[in-house]
């Protein structure tokens, strides 16, 4: 599967991504700069994480139009899959490729540490992922608070879009495992079609047992397994 | 132009540099020659009552690449064709008026350092000072600065992984932030701040030059905190996505044709960064300001040439390639035009509105005087060198819980945890496990241990031995990682240099770094002073925070601080274990809390700390040990407790003490916690032997529990409650 990885000016995750990538069987990932008008030959995109464009205004607000994004948009439409990491989440949210929004976390502070994940079996990205199965993924976020209506919230849940939430080390998804104040401990939703996954928690730095965890990889070979197949 | 005393206080010379400065013109300087003197000719730049000790620090050894002071940062040879690059820089006085943007901006500044050597950034470590947090004000500094660290470092993607702070009243109103910033030259060349010949050109490449950071370097880091107050407009305001774009463009410039030179624009803007390159390169140079692109349009040459805006680099090339470097900077949205040139003449000519308003000898504004230093030891050092007995009647368990619970021992893990401290995909170790960070070379296994450390209270009691101290403690966190320490960078923050009491404080520092340096081989690459750090007429404790690079060739051999297995046994190394004089608790955190005042006279073995490094090397390689912790604040007791807290086990310890207050809770011992299987313990034994350091088995691992002697008990999770303190809900 061919991978390409975008970069905005301020992304910082997109040699973290290709690095990830690179221990992916059956991978090829190139950078696609945000000002390019067209995205090749690419079967997948990753939108990693960041401070695009300073990130200023509010997270993800400028790179929505950056030129790239109307591609992006249209590589959704068809069907192909869309992952945003982080930064890469809330320039999904805020260009409404998916639904809801990330505000500042509870305690307005940024915070980078170890999160645990569990998964809903259901979706294309996580398809590797079993049922009971608790993942060890890092955040490294000031605006990671996932917020939405609340019928929005239940659609989301009724269609099985909440890929991912965080919970304990035992994986209990509890109050004091939600490490910024998103509504229902929601980490990771994908959109109603199950093709564009946002997710706060970093899979790029769950590579390699050296870093403490490669759970993260566990979502780069669901989504090219998944979507190689449907392709 | 009448000159008079307060113009000279704004600029920060005296009268007798002003005279000084008549006598090698031949007339009397301009006003903007004045504030160009004033720049190049201040602490931060012309380093005048430094100069002549830090010449004296050891700076070579077979890795260095660098010549200390003469390049924007050091280098040391990693092998197989790697280099690290590494400086400490402060940001205190602007810190101190404007927290959030003064080190904010103090994180940008030494990352641009880093990566105009065309090195790239990663890894941040800080070393910082506070005043007690039930101060209002102190807590405003506090926050301010970890904000500005955090908003800044994690946005340019950089991993702050470490550091150190400590509260002492004595910062209050004038808090120390020293950012520490490493990069690697992995296949690019090493970039210079060099201009080759004449006829090369200066292309400014960044942000606009504005009205920011007048008078930063002259005026700010030149006076105490009272009369700074009102300069709020000298401190910078950040733009870190600006630096960001502006890193990644500087590191592709580099292997670009034609490129001859960078050098960053800090301190005293372009005086210092374009006034520095031609006096380095033997040449003249001849700057026209009407090329600059500025925030606004009325800027005097005076303004322009002393701006501080931040987020701008200078690129020196040869003529014919300028075009080229500036349509490239141009493709990333960055401006870039071309202010001047390097020419035979000598001197400095500046052009503006068409005119030639300054021309000026380059050797005589760059080569500032320097000063010797009073090294009478003043009598209030020989009084609070008189040890006191202790009073307090506490008992061991309260003592014991009491230092636990202390701002400068307890966890620093929710603020680590507001810094991005694992982009990059490096972080082996992160912040808080072990003694030092460990970050991967992505070449097979080979890794780099990072630290930097000081303890500021044993440099108030003696600034020599305190200096020395903070040299070993650097290079003993490094070894407990069980790396080689390889190179230091030192960041020298003091009192004002014109009180004869701080001079004597200066040169004894210098001499305890030098002293320690010699002792222990390893070299200081590079560095930073920042003087008159004094608030209500007070100085600082002197605190020269060392930083520190370490090397390990196989990071899976890496120790990290916390207990591993029950059974483990846990052994003392270092100076005499069985050590109980009352001496050791001189100048420690229990004197701080437990006693009226610090006294007594801090000790060091420099010799012996030198074998227990080799010692702490050489049975790492033979994979002795299970995890290493050196014992600093609050002594072997607390040490032992961080080992048990960051490895979730108890521990049974008997020790053979009579004095048990000191030998428990002192500090001025080298030594260092390790735990080991039981079928370890007779080959470290006996290779302490080898290296003549101390030994002592002094009990195990277990689940749960700590207990030491009959003294103290607590179980793990009370250790662990006061250890990590509440984090505040918002809610």
């Amino acid at each position: 599967m061919k991978i390409g990885i975008v970069v905005f000016p301020g992304t910082w995750s997109d040699r973290d991504c290709k690095q990830a990538l690179n221990n992916i069987p059956n991978t090829k990932s190139s950078y696609l700069w945000h000002k390019d008008s067209n995205v090749g030959d690419v079967e997948a995109i990753i939108l990693p994480g960041g401070f695009s464009h300073g990130d200023y205004l509010r997270a993800g607000a400028i790179a929505q139009f950056s030129p790239i994004m109307k591609e992006v948009a249209c590589f959704a439409k068809k069907g192909f899959p869309i992952l945003g990491i982080c930064n890469g989440f809330q320039i999904l949210c805020e260009s409404k490729l998916l639904p809801g929004t990330l505000i500042r976390n509870r305690d307005l502070k940024f915070k980078c540490c170890d999160t645990y994940l569990k998964s809903s079996t259901r979706s294309k990205f996580s398809s590797l992922i079993y049922n009971s199965q608790v993942l060890k993924i890092p955040i490294s976020h000031g605006e990671g608070n996932y917020q939405a209506y609340p019928n929005t919230i239940k659609a989301l849940f009724e269609n099985d879009q909440v890929v991912f939430r965080y919970c304990s080390k035992e994986g209990y998804v509890d109050e004091d495992s939600n490490p910024n104040g998103s509504v229902d401990n929601i980490a990771g939703i994908t959109n109603i079609e199950g093709n564009v996954l946002g997710m706060m928690p970093h899979p790029e730095r769950s590579s390699s047992l050296d870093l403490g965890s490669e759970d993260g990889n566990l979502i780069f070979r669901s989504m090219v397994e998944s979507f190689s197949q449907a392709v | 132009m009448t000159i008079d005393k307060s113009l000279l206080k704004e600029i920060a010379l005296s009268f007798s540099e002003y005279e000084k400065i008549i006598e090698l013109l031949g007339r009397k300087p301009t006003t903007l020659e004045l504030g160009l003197f004033g720049a190049l000719w201040s602490e931060h730049c012309g380093y005048k009552h430094t100069k002549l000790l830090l010449k004296t620090l050891p700076n070579k050894s077979s890795r260095v690449i660098s010549n200390l002071g003469s390049e924007n940062a050091g280098v040391i040879d990693l092998g197989n064709g790697l280099k690290a690059v590494m400086k400490v820089e402060s940001h205190n006085h602007p810190s101190a008026i404007e927290p959030k943007e003064g080190a904010a901006t103090g994180v940008g500044g030494i990352v641009r350092d880093i990566f105009a050597m065309g090195a790239f950034p990663i890894a941040l470590l800080n070393s910082l000072r506070f005043g007690p947090l039930d101060e209002p004000r102190n807590r405003y500094l506090f926050d301010g600065v970890i904000e500005g660290i955090s908003s800044y470092g994690n946005c340019l993607g950089i991993p702050d992984i470490g550091g150190e702070i400590e509260f002492e009243d004595c910062y209050s109103k004038n808090p120390l932030v020293n950012a520490m910033c490493v990069g690697i030259v992995r296949d690019s060349p090493l970039m210079s701040a060099k201009a080759e010949k004449e006829g090369n050109v200066l292309i400014l490449v960044g942000a606009e030059t504005g009205k920011d950071g007048i008078h930063g370097a002259s005026g700010l880091a030149s006076q105490s905190i009272e009369e700074s107050s009102s300069a709020r407009s000298a401190v910078q305001v950040g733009n870190p996505f600006l630096e960001k774009v502006l890193l990644e463009a500087c590191l592709i410039s580099v292997k670009m044709k034609g490129i001859v030179g960078m050098q960053d624009l800090g301190a005293a803007g372009l005086t210092s960064s374009v006034i520095e390159v031609a006096y380095k390169s033997n040449l003249g140079v001849n700057i026209n300001l009407d090329k600059v692109h500025l925030k606004e349009e009325d800027m005097t040459a005076y303004e322009i040439m002393l701006s501080e805006s931040q987020e701008r680099m200078l690129i020196i090339s040869e003529e014919k390639h300028a075009k080229k470097f500036i349509d490239f900077f141009n493709t990333r949205d960055l401006t870039a035009s071309i202010i001047g040139h390097f020419n035979n003449s000598k001197n400095v000519t500046i052009m503006h509105k068409n005119q030639q308003i300054l021309k000026t000898p380059v050797k005589i504004l760059t080569e500032a005087p320097s000063y010797e230093l009073n090294e009478v030891k003043p009598s209030w050092i020989e009084e609070v060198q008189e040890y006191k007995s202790p009073s307090s009647t506490k008992n061991l368990q309260d003592i014991f819980e009491g230092l636990l619970n202390s701002p400068n021992i307890a966890s620093k893990k929710e603020i680590f945890q507001q810094y991005d401290h694992q982009v990059q995909l490096n972080t082996i170790v992160g912040p808080g496990k072990a003694d030092a960070a460990i970050l991967r070379l992505k070449k097979n296994k080979e890794a780099i241990a990072l630290t930097i450390d000081c303890d500021s209270k044993k440099c108030f009691l003696d600034p020599e031995v305190g200096a020395a101290m903070a040299v070993a403690e650097s290079c003993r966190n490094i070894v407990c990682t069980g790396a080689t320490p390889l190179a230091l960078t030192d960041g020298l923050n003091l009192g004002n240099p014109e009180k004869i009491d701080v001079q004597y404080q200066i040169s004894k520092t210098i001499k305890g770094i030098k002293l320690a340096c010699d002792t222990l081989g390893i070299p200081i690459i590079s560095g930073n002073v920042s003087l008159y750090n004094e608030a209500d007429e007070k100085p600082i404790y002197p605190t020269p925070t060392i930083g520190a690079i370490g090397f390990i060739d196989n990071y899976d051999n890496a120790l990290t601080s916390g207990f591993k297995n029950e059974g483990d046994h846990i052994i003392i190394l270092g100076s005499d274990p069985l050590d109980d004089s009352d001496e050791l608790l001189s100048g420690s955190e229990y004197q701080k809390l437990f006693e009226p005042n610090l006294s007594g006279m801090p000790k060091l073995d420099l010799n012996l700390e030198k074998s227990l490094h080799l010692l702490m090397i050489e049975m790492t390689k033979k994979r002795l040990l299970q995890s290493a912790h050196d014992c600093s604040t609050g002594g072997i007791a607390i040490a032992i407790a961080e080992s048990c807290i960051l490895g979730s086990k108890g521990a049974e310890i008997k020790i053979g003490f009579q004095n048990k207050k000191a030998a428990l809770f002192g500090e001025n011992r080298s030594a260092i916690i390790i735990s080991c299987y039981s079928s370890n313990v007779e080959s470290i034994s006996l290779t302490c032997k080898e290296y003549n350091v101390g030994f002592l088995n002094v009990g195990t691992v277990q689940k749960g529990t700590l207990e030491i002697n009959e003294d103290i008990k607590i179980t793990v999770e009370k250790l662990k409650s006061i250890f990590y303190p509440k984090p505040e809900k918002i809610n």
